[in-house]
């Protein structure tokens, strides 16, 4: 692993991405407007937006970059672009972290775009600071980037990268405490909740919202963070530069 | 590792199996330095699979491949083999320019190599075109212009020259002959049976097993036609008759079996 090579290759996947300006677009406006959506849904029970406004913060950066990351990485494997990255000194590792630099620039300028709509426009309640806010849409961003790339390696086609959504992502949105307060979950649920990285990024929203620093938002936090290193390592390795 | 007289790469006893698809069956052949070598052949006789193998990305079962004295696949082959895929395999939402610059970075080649590889494949006008909106040719062209960036000692090229019209398939083979002028090796597929005669060495494939390895005078002499497609249809048509009577050096490699 070396810093140019991955460098070049987070500036190469951007420069992709900017001759792409319907899905640059999709990416960094669609959250705002799904969340001026819900906003607007519960306009008329004052409360509800403001006790799920936070997840849906989260919700919607991991879902959109686990799927804008699983389907282009996917992408270059059938191009024949990744065998050919393999026969060059572009290492593993490059390769990953290349995509996850990337993707998780996208997750800041889409964290900072979504959390200031949120707050400005549909006026979401929030004790704890914006970046705070910021910080853990970002995280659960770069979660999501790293859960698809690790995702892409199991996917022969778009489709099935695809169809991996309510596999690793849907389960993760139920019984991330979106729904129901994970306290109040049969035990069982409750512990498989307990191993899934999205409930950490609900739980450290929900400690923003509710304005509490120190430790009830960092752990959940890192958590997160460590999710999603183990995440892209995994994916770095079932990377095979040797292919049947 | 300079000895000249030393294979570009060596391949002994080479067993593949893609799916259920047996591809070689313990293939052995050497390939020389400094010069062009065409590997030829019907479609899915193993051409590709051959390619890949010495660029270090095929999966094997068995046997090795050395190539320019080291193990294929190693590390520090990647920045001394160079390879184009049979599809083009670059980014069609990047310019030409974007394209090359980025491979340049990844093999640590100067910036302007880039613009001399765009001079050699002939997209001068289209260097700033995104790829996408390219012909299928020139397409082709950014992909061969990739594998010809820094200073390769081994360039595998797997059917370059498909898709493009007869005056612009010349000029890209007076640049491979440059390229080996200069002292790279070149193995290059293809199909397009006029081409074996720009060639130094012929391997002839057939069904993952070496059928022919022999200069393209000895081809036409041996088969006792004057154009390469009647040779390689006579060759075909000698192979199915009664197994390799033909000049097979592969042997004398196979002998390690």
């Amino acid at each position: 692993m070396t810093g140019p090579r991955t460098l070049a290759t987070a500036g190469r996947v951007l420069r992709q991405l900017s001759h792409d300006h319907r899905s640059v677009a999709l990416m960094l406006v669609a959250p705002s407007l799904l969340m001026g959506l819900f906003a607007w849904l519960y306009s008329g029970q004052p409360g509800v937006f403001d006790l799920l406004g936070g997840a849906i913060l989260v919700l919607f950066p991991f879902i959109v970059m686990f799927l804008v990351t699983s389907i282009a990485t996917l992408r270059e494997r059938r191009s024949g672009t990744l065998e050919r990255l393999m026969t060059t000194p572009l290492g593993k590792a490059d390769f990953i972290l290349g995509y996850a630099l990337a993707f998780g620039l996208m997750a800041v300028v889409e964290a900072v775009i979504t959390v200031t709509f949120a707050v400005v426009v549909c006026g979401l309640d929030v004790a704890g600071s914006l970046w705070q806010m910021m910080l853990v849409a970002v995280a659960a961003a770069v979660l999501g980037t790293a859960l698809g790339l690790l995702a892409s390696a199991f996917a022969r086609t778009e489709f099935q990268a695809v169809q991996f959504m309510p596999v690793l992502v849907f389960p993760q949105v139920l019984l991330g405490g979106l729904f129901m307060p994970r306290d109040l979950m049969p035990d069982a649920l409750r512990v498989v909740s307990d191993w899934l990285p999205l409930s950490y990024a609900i739980d450290a929203v929900t400690a923003v919202r509710a304005g509490e620093g120190g430790w009830e938002l960092w752990r959940p936090l890192l958590v997160v963070g460590a999710f999603g290193v183990v995440c892209l390592a995994l994916a770095s390795l079932t990377l095979r530069r040797r292919t049947p | 590792m300079n000895n000249d007289s030393a294979p570009a790469l060596t391949v002994r006893d080479l067993h593949v199996k893609r799916g259920e698809t047996v591809v070689f069956d313990g293939l052995s052949v050497a390939v020389p330095r400094g010069q062009i070598t065409g590997l030829l052949g019907p479609s899915g006789c193993g051409k590709t699979t051959l390619m890949r193998a010495v660029v270090g990305v095929q999966k094997v079962q068995g046997g090795t491949v050395t190539v320019l004295g080291e193990s294929a696949g190693s590390p520090a082959l990647r920045r001394r083999v160079a390879y184009d895929t049979q599809a083009a395999s670059v980014y069609a939402d990047l310019t030409v320019r974007q394209n090359l610059l980025y491979f340049a970075r990844l093999i640590g080649a100067r910036q302007a190599d880039v613009d001399r590889v765009i001079q050699q494949v002939g997209l001068a006008a289209q260097r700033d075109q995104t790829v996408g909106s390219l012909s299928g040719g020139q397409e082709n062209r950014v992909s061969l212009a990739t594998a010809m960036l820094g200073k390769p000692e081994l360039i595998v090229l797997d059917e370059p020259t498909v898709g493009l019209d007869p005056v612009l398939r010349a000029e890209l083979w007076d640049v491979f002959r440059a390229i080996a002028d200069a002292g790279a090796t070149l193995l290059v597929s293809s199909h397009v049976m006029d081409e074996a005669l720009r060639c130094d060495r012929l391997l002839l494939l057939r069904a993952g097993r070496i059928v022919a390895d022999l200069t393209p005078a000895e081809l036409l002499a041996w088969t006792g036609t004057s154009d390469p497609e009647a040779a390689f249809l006579a060759l075909i048509e000698r192979d199915e008759a009664h197994r390799p009577p033909a000049p097979h050096r592969a042997f004398e490699h196979g002998a390690a079996r």
